[in-house]
Order: structure tokens, then C-alpha cells, then sequence
């Protein structure tokens, strides 16, 4: 049934493979989750603002991407890995990023 | 050293030259990759925002607090993993199977949403074929609900080996490595949603319109 | 002598786990890379001869004005899945089989990373295969061109282009499934000593190949799932009729279609990396140089896919932009060329099949090298693009360069995997003959084309005065045929002669990397002891050393060798894991949904229930030993 186990600095590394020292606790990750939530709140809230485009579309990107930003570094736990792992995710995605901004250039669809 | 060629088993890691888990590497890997399936089509979408000749269009369809609170259920969810990969990495064997069930729940609900969302833009006169916004919306959303759903299936699928015995003692690999998927299946709606939902659509019509 | 235990456990239910590792059964249960290895290379080797065949159709085709052997219709079909065959089934899975075998070798591992995986990719892409060709059968195969551009392929009312689509996205995820396996395998089954940088060349290129595929194959996967949507499901993806934009399939399948043409070639330059210092007996002129150009091109293959789509009207700015990066990627290809210039330079050059197939292969690609450079220049490539001067440059690149580096990589490996050691004579038979009728029918191409012949046409008339190179053409063409009867009976005369010993196949050409320190072929286990690597090229160096007075080499001492493993004895077990019939399972579920999609819905509830069935059956099998 329910098993208290303390595991010893040996196990939890075996356990994950890569881990540096320093892992949030529950309670930071609680924390984390109600900043992305009231980040969310946020998000809304602007898009039914009547401000400017030229403002509220680089707010929202802003606030995606710190919310993107605090999954990826805590809840994924990059922030505390080994650099190897972000490597990859960062090519990826800013190739992705890249690879995609060109095209859209070259089908004019920012002007 | 290396004489043991068998993939990872029981919480115990054979040596690998960078010292990182197989699995993991890999993981990271695929989750790389997919960043460049949802990239082609979230750029898709935005290539073809507003150039719909035909409506519904999405303010007419869009109901903006609704998506929210799927947007909230879906963050929760990630809360719930890491929670749960907390307990057992604790050895909590019984809130580990509480908060894996939770992600599994806050899923569904997710994609109950969307379905009920979908059903209700269908009804309202918006199919894959009506027009641009159609075709891109449901093929975008619809990729990325089939991925929730496969996350949930694993989930479901920990939580009823850990019932059955069948986990590791430490099941915290296992779980770390569904984890990490569901987490890159929450950052994708996290673009989607901003993208797809509250950047405001230009005027309707094709371009020079 | 080592003894090797297989992890035998039973299934609670019906079926026993598979524990034969030889036999007729144990090829469908393998894990064991080496087997896959020659799986895939069987396979492609199939579909090589059945592109050939489609490529002999084409040429009696073209043979003359106003050809009448293949009507419209049926030359769209074969000329189309000539490609698709030739790229898909052939080139990529032929490498598949050389990286599957030989970079666990190479490396000084045991096997890939992920061993059922491996078996898995396999099957997905014979399946894949398989379902490609069953549209024959079904309706009509794909004769879209194996780019299959939009809106052609959207609104043509054969069911070809939708079979293309599907057939694509199965073999793309056995091709996904093996980047990721082999990509971790590099980075991660590295033998003691075995930095990043005493890789073996060949190894370098399969790891940037990997990547190029985790990373491509994502794009056009979701190219081709929105031209089966337009297809089947009434989408508008690329539909001018609704807003929709056709260049948007080109802009996503080149995004894809440019990095993998680097990963058609990117193996035969790993090939020619290999051969040519062994036969040269000199170390790779440049090692480090023919690692980054390497990268450099993997990397630099992302920004040049616009090329193909110069004459699209993207405007000047784009078609500058990638006129340039297009002539850049040409410099760390050059790089690479004088690097194995340097390397034959002063060596002992051995003329064996291996050798003549690797120079002759560069010297092929050099010169479809050139004419790409010639494409490079925009305005030059208006004048080029969708004629045969193109038609000319990708086959001397990708057959040329890339044929001909399988057929070095056979010979060359060879003995290492079956024991035997392949006719030179024959070898160099197939190899004159080959060269020839390479030259025969892909050099003329270059004149056709710029005298007008369009691509993709099913004739042309007499007035055109296309006609003589055409039929030189289909001489060459023919010849080729007969060079690969030759290399066909070359297989046959090999077998029935008898094997040779074990100690004139363990190391016949007095090679240099890991893979040669092992028995021909190699025991399941691969090394009876992980080799501890200390240098570059360390085979070598465990057989010779320089001679402190003379600085020439000498053959080192006979027990040197032992002294170089950091010495478990042997004797102790080793655990390899057990063969299983899961990926299979799971693999049949592709074709299902594929027939599905196009046919019955049933059919892809069912091909789903099939494949969660294996996915779940191989996730629950252990693959370490219960004690």
C-alpha cells in the first residue's frame, strides 16, 4: 500500500540519469503552477483589451513564451539537467522557429 | 565495461558512454523533432489566418472563456505530473497513482473540451471543407488532441500496471519519461492557444482583399 | 570462449517468447542488428532491381520518338515510382543496412540502443514497401513524380497520389524510429576510448544522417498528411480555389526533399572515407576537416531548399538568397574531395572492386557535383530546371556517387558479414561494365537537356532531334542491367565455392577499424571482450606500430593486443537480449490503417487494435533476465 521510502542521494540519481542537485520541491512546483495560471489569466484578459495590435500581439508572444519558458525549464525539469538534453530540444525548436519564420517571409505573410 | 547491450529495466541504468539514460536522450530527441511537425502546421495556420474566402471565420465562432478554462486544465495537468513524479520519487506509491490519475482525468476533460468545442463549431456551419479556417483549425487542433490522447492512454496505462504490480519498485523513470511528453504536449497548446485563439484574426478574405 | 544467454521468459498466456536466434522463424523475431542489417540489405537490394526494371521500361520507352510501350498513364506510374523506389526503398534502407551493421561494430558496441526498436523500423518500412507496390493492384500506383507536387496531386482522380501519401508517412516512421535509435546508439554505445573524435568516418556521417532525418522527416510527414486530407477529406491546404497555395507543398516537401538528398549521400561519403585509406594503406588525409565538412553540410542542407524552386517566382530577393547558399554548401563537399585526394596521395594504392568502385564513385559525383554548381547560378538553372540536364545531375550524384559507394561497401564488407570473400574479377567486370553504361546513359542527358527534352514527358517527337542520345541512353541503361547480372552471378559463383577459412576473412584486406578485430561474420555478441580504444583508427594500431629508428611500420607484437583491453577474463556471460515477435505485431498495424484510410473504416479500428496489441505486448516483455 502506501510505501514511505527515503531514498538516498544514490537512488534518485539512478533514477533519473542526468540530474543535477537542486530539485524543486512540490511546493515550488505548486508555485510555479499558479504563476502559469495567473500568467493565463493574464493572457485573456489582454486579447479583450482594445489596445493596438502592434502592442497586443508581441504582449501575448511575450506571455506564451514565459509560460512555455516555465514548463520547459521547471516542469521539465531542463533547468536542472544535463545541458545534453537541452541541446537537442534547442535545435529543434530554433530550427523549427527558423526554418518556419522563412517560409512565412517568403509567402509574404507579414506584410 | 559496457557488456550489457539490454535496455534499461528496473530503475537501474546500464552505462552509457555520456552517462544519461538511453530512453531519455532519446526522449529529448523525438520531442525535438516533433517541434518541427507542430511548427509546419501551427505555420500552416498562420500562413492562411485570415485568408478564408468563405466564413465562418473564427470570431464568429470562437467562445474565448471556454478555451480558457481547457487552457487551465491542461497547465493543471502538468502540475499534476510533476507531481506525481514527486511522490514517486518519494516511493508514495499511493499519490503517485493519485496524481497520475489526475493528469490522466485533467486530460480527458481536456479532450472532452475540444470534442464538445468541435461539435459546436460543426454545428454552427464550420468542417474541415468549409474553407481555410476550417481545414487549418481542425487538422491543427486535431493533431494535437490525437497526442493528448495517446499521452493519456500511457498514463491510464501506468496507473493500471501500478495497480497490477507490474512498475518497478521505482517507477520514477517510466513516469518521468511519460512526463516529459505530457509537458510537450501542454507547451504545444501553450503556442496554440495564443496562436490559434487569441491573436485576433485580420479581416477575412484573401490577401489584397 | 564466452558464453552467451539469451533472456528466456515465458509469457503469462498463449505465446512463448521466441528464443531462436537461428533458423527461418528467427529472421521475423531478430533484434540482433546484424540480422536487421541484412534484412534491410536484402530488401533494398530487391527493390533495386525491381527500380531497374522500372527504369528499363523508361528507357525502351524513350528509345524512340512516339514510343508506344508504355501509354501516359502507365509512364507517369513508373517513372514516378522508379523514384520513389529508388530513393525510398533503395538508397535509404541499403544505408539503413550498413549503419544497422556496422556502426555497433564500429563503435565497439553490442547492438543499437534500442534492439526491438531496430526490428521495428524494419518491418515499418518493408510493409511500407509492400503497400507502396500493392497499389498496382489497387487501383493505380502513385504518378504524381516523387514530389508529387500540388494541385496535380490533389485533384488527380487515380488513387495513386493518396497512396503515395500514406506509403510515405509508414516509411517515414520506420525512418524516424531508426534516426532516434541510431542517433542515441552513436552518442551513447561508445566503447571505453571511443571519443567523439576516434569515430570512424562512416560513423561521423550516419549520426549527422540521423539527424538530418529526425528533423526533415517531421515536415514533409506533415506535407503529406495535408495532401491526404485534400484528398480524402475535402481540405483546403492547397487549393487556390478556397485561398489555399499550392508552393505551399513545395515550400514544406524541399524543406524535407533538400536535407535528404544529403542523406542519400551522406553514407557513400562515409563509404569512400573507409575504403579509401585501407587501400591506400594511409591514414584519411583530414580526418577532422571530413568530420565538419561533414557537419557543416548536414547543417547548411537546411538553408538551401528554395533551389528547387527557383523557377516558382519566389522573386529575387529569395531566389539571391538561396542561389548563395546553394553555391556555399559546395565548399565543404569540395573539402571533402581533396581530403581523399590527400589521402591516396603516396599511398599503396590496391586496385580491388572496393577501390575502383569508391574512386570511380567520386570522380561520378564530382561531376554531378559540377553541374549542380552550374544550377547554383539562377538565371543558369531557369534554363536547367525541369529538363534532363537536371534529370542527369541528380542521377550522377545519387547513382553515381551513391550506387556506386554500395557496391565499394560490398565488396569491402563482404567478408566481414557472410565469411566470403566476393570475385574480383567479376567485381571488376561489373565494375567496367557499370561504369560505362553509367556514363552511356546519364551523359548524354546533360546535351538533351539542354537541347530541350523536358522532364517527365512520355515522348517526344522525331522533329526535335532528340533522338540519337536517347538511344545511346537506352544502350547504357542495358548495360547497366547487364553489370548487375554480372554482380548477381558474382553472388551465385561465391556461394558455391568453398568457404574459405576463418582466419583469411577475419581481416582480408588488412583494415583499420574495430569492426576487422572481430571473427568474420561476427558472433552475436559481437566482441568476445569490449575493445578499450586509444586512437583513431585503433585496429590498426593494434596491428602496427612505427619502428622507433626507421618511423616505418612494423607488425606489433602478437601479444600487444591483449594488453590493450582493460582484461575481463573471459568466460563470464554475457546477457544479449532476447529475440520477440512485438515489433512485428506492431508494425502490421501500419498497413491496416493505411488500406483503411483509403478503403474501410473498419480496417483502421482494426490496424489500431493490431498496433496497440504489439506496442503493449512489447512494452510489458522484460528484455533484462529474471536471476
Amino acid at each position: 500500500m502506501l510505501e514511505e521510502r527515503q531514498e538516498t542521494p544514490e537512488q534518485q540519481h539512478a533514477s533519473g540519469g542526468g540530474h543535477a542537485a537542486g530539485h524543486p520541491s512540490p511546493k515550488e512546483y505548486v508555485r510555479i503552477g499558479l504563476i502559469l495560471a495567473v500568467l493565463t489569466a493574464i493572457e485573456v484578459a489582454v486579447a479583450y483589451t482594445d489596445i493596438s495590435h502592434a502592442i497586443l500581439i508581441p504582449t501575448l508572444f511575450f506571455l506564451a513564451i514565459v509560460k512555455f519558458a516555465l514548463v520547459v525549464l521547471w516542469f521539465m525539469h531542463l533547468k536542472f539537467d544535463d545541458k545534453r538534453y537541452a541541446r537537442f530540444f534547442v535545435i529543434g525548436l530554433s530550427g523549427a522557429a527558423i526554418l518556419y519564420l522563412v517560409v512565412l517571409i517568403s509567402f509574404r505573410a507579414f506584410s | 565495461m559496457a557488456d550489457v547491450a539490454v535496455a534499461h529495466g528496473q530503475g537501474e541504468h546500464p552505462e552509457t558512454t555520456t552517462g544519461l539514460p538511453h530512453t531519455k536522450l532519446a526522449m529529448w530527441l523525438f520531442l525535438a523533432s516533433e517541434c518541427l511537425l507542430f511548427g509546419a502546421l501551427i505555420s500552416t495556420y498562420v500562413l492562411y489566418r485570415g485568408r478564408s474566402v468563405e466564413g465562418p471565420f473564427p470570431h464568429d465562432v470562437f467562445d474565448i472563456p471556454y478555451t480558457s478554462v481547457s487552457a487551465f486544465v491542461l497547465l493543471a495537468s502538468s502540475l499534476t505530473m510533476v507531481l506525481a513524479l514527486s511522490a514517486a520519487q518519494e516511493g508514495d506509491k499511493g499519490r503517485t497513482r493519485l496524481w497520475l490519475l489526475a493528469t490522466a482525468v485533467l486530460g480527458m476533460v481536456f479532450v472532452g473540451g475540444q470534442v464538445y468545442e468541435f461539435t459546436v463549431f460543426y454545428n454552427e456551419g464550420l468542417k474541415l471543407s468549409t474553407n481555410l479556417f476550417g481545414t487549418t483549425f481542425y487538422v491543427l487542433t486535431g493533431f494535437h488532441g490525437v497526442h493528448v490522447t495517446v499521452g493519456i492512454l500511457m498514463l491510464l496505462s501506468l496507473v493500471g500496471l501500478s495497480y497490477a504490480e507490474r512498475l518497478p519498485a521505482d517507477p520514477s523513470f517510466p513516469i518521468e519519461m511519460v512526463g516529459l511528453y505530457w509537458h510537450f504536449v501542454d507547451i504545444v497548446w501553450i503556442v496554440i492557444f495564443t496562436v490559434v485563439y487569441l491573436v485576433p484574426t485580420p479581416n477575412p478574405g484573401p490577401p489584397g482583399a | 570462449m564466452a558464453t552467451v544467454t539469451t533472456t528466456t521468459r515465458r509469457r503469462e498466456g498463449i505465446l512463448r517468447r521466441p528464443t531462436a536466434t537461428t533458423g527461418f522463424t528467427s529472421w521475423f523475431t531478430t533484434i540482433d542488428h546484424k540480422k536487421i542489417g541484412i534484412l534491410y540489405g536484402a530488401t533494398a537490394f530487391v527493390f533495386f532491381l525491381v527500380g531497374g526494371l522500372e527504369a528499363l521500361l523508361i528507357r525502351v520507352q524513350l528509345a524512340e520518338p512516339n514510343g508506344t510501350l508504355l501509354n501516359p498513364a502507365q509512364y507517369n506510374q513508373i517513372f514516378t515510382m522508379h523514384g520513389i523506389t529508388m530513393i525510398f526503398l533503395f538508397v535509404m534502407p541499403m544505408a539503413a543496412a550498413f549503419f544497422n551493421y556496422f556502426i555497433p561494430l564500429m563503435i565497439g558496441a553490442r547492438d543499437v540502443a534500442f534492439p526491438r526498436l531496430n526490428a521495428y523500423s524494419y518491418w515499418v518500412f518493408l510493409l511500407g514497401g509492400l503497400f507502396l507496390y500493392s497499389s498496382f493492384f489497387l487501383g493505380g500506383a502513385p504518378n504524381c513524380g516523387w514530389f508529387c507536387y500540388a494541385p496535380n496531386s490533389t485533384t488527380d482522380p487515380s488513387i495513386g497520389p493518396s497512396f503515395y501519401a500514406i506509403g510515405l508517412i509508414i516509411t517515414g516512421i520506420a525512418s524516424t524510429a531508426g534516426a532516434v535509435n541510431l542517433a542515441v546508439t552513436v552518442i551513447n554505445l561508445r566503447a571505453p576510448g571511443m571519443s567523439l573524435f576516434r569515430l570512424p568516418v562512416f560513423v561521423w556521417m550516419g549520426l549527422v544522417v540521423q539527424l538530418l532525418l529526425a528533423f526533415s522527416l517531421p515536415i514533409i510527414t506533415v506535407a503529406l498528411f495535408q495532401l491526404l486530407f485534400d484528398r480524402e477529406f475535402g481540405t483546403h491546404f492547397y487549393d487556390p480555389t478556397a485561398g489555399g497555395d499550392p508552393v505551399l507543398w513545395q515550400q514544406l516537401f524541399w524543406l524535407f526533399g533538400h536535407p535528404e538528398v544529403y542523406v542519400l549521400i551522406l553514407p557513400a561519403f562515409g563509404i569512400f572515407s573507409e575504403v579509401l585509406p585501407v587501400f591506400s594503406r594511409k591514414p584519411l588525409f583530414g580526418y577532422q576537416f571530413v568530420v565538419f565538412s561533414g557537419i557543416a553540410i548536414g547543417f547548411i542542407g537546411f538553408g538551401v531548399w528554395a533551389h528547387h524552386m527557383f523557377a516558382v517566382g519566389l522573386g529575387p530577393v529569395a531566389n539571391t538568397a538561396f542561389g548563395i547558399t546553394t553555391a556555399i554548401i559546395a565548399i565543404p563537399t569540395g573539402v571533402k574531395i581533396f581530403n581523399w585526394m590527400g589521402t591516396m596521395h603516396r599511398g599503396d594504392i590496391r586496385f580491388t572492386t572496393a577501390m575502383l568502385f569508391t574512386i570511380g564513385g567520386i570522380a561520378m559525383f564530382v561531376i554531378g557535383g559540377l553541374s549542380g554548381v552550374t544550377h547554383a547560378i539562377v538565371p543558369s538553372d531557369y534554363q536547367q530546371t525541369d529538363t534532363y540536364y537536371i534529370v542527369a545531375h541528380f542521377h550522377y550524384v545519387i547513382f553515381g556517387g551513391g550506387v556506386f559507394a554500395f557496391f565499394s561497401a560490398l565488396f569491402y564488407w563482404w567478408p566481414k558479414v557472410f565469411g566470403r570473400t566476393l570475385s574480383e574479377r567479376l567485381g571488376i567486370a561489373e565494375f567496367v561494365l557499370m561504369l560505362i553504361g553509367f556514363n552511356l546513359t546519364f551523359g548524354p542527358m546533360h546535351i538533351l537537356g539542354l537541347e530541350g527534352m523536358i522532364r517527365r514527358t512520355y515522348t517526344y517527337p522525331d522533329s526535335l532531334g532528340l533522338t540519337m542520345w536517347n538511344q545511346v541512353a537506352t544502350v547504357g541503361a542495358f548495360l547497366i542491367a547487364l553489370s548487375i547480372l554480372v554482380f548477381i552471378v558474382n553472388l551465385v559463383v561465391t556461394y558455391v565455392k568453398p568457404r574459405p577459412s576463418a582466419a583469411e576473412v577475419a581481416d582480408p584486406w588488412d583494415a583499420r577499424t574495430l569492426e576487422w578485430l572481430t571473427t568474420s561474420p561476427p558472433p552475436v555478441y559481437n566482441f568476445e571482450e569490449i575493445p578499450t580504444v586509444h586512437a583513431l583508427d585503433e585496429f590498426w594500431h593494434r596491428k602496427y606500430v612505427e619502428d622507433e629508428r626507421t618511423g616505418r611500420l612494423v607488425p606489433a607484437q602478437a601479444g600487444a593486443a591483449e594488453a590493450h583491453d582493460d582484461g575481463h577474463a573471459g568466460g563470464h556471460a554475457i546477457h544479449m537480449p532476447s529475440p520477440s515477435f512485438w515489433p512485428l505485431v506492431a508494425a502490421l498495424g501500419m498497413p491496416l490503417i493505411g488500406y483503411g484510410v483509403l478503403f474501410s473504416w473498419w480496417l483502421v479500428g482494426l490496424g489500431v487494435i493490431v498496433a496497440l496489441t504489439g506496442f503493449y505486448g512489447w512494452a510489458l516483455e522484460p528484455s533484462v533476465a529474471e536471476d
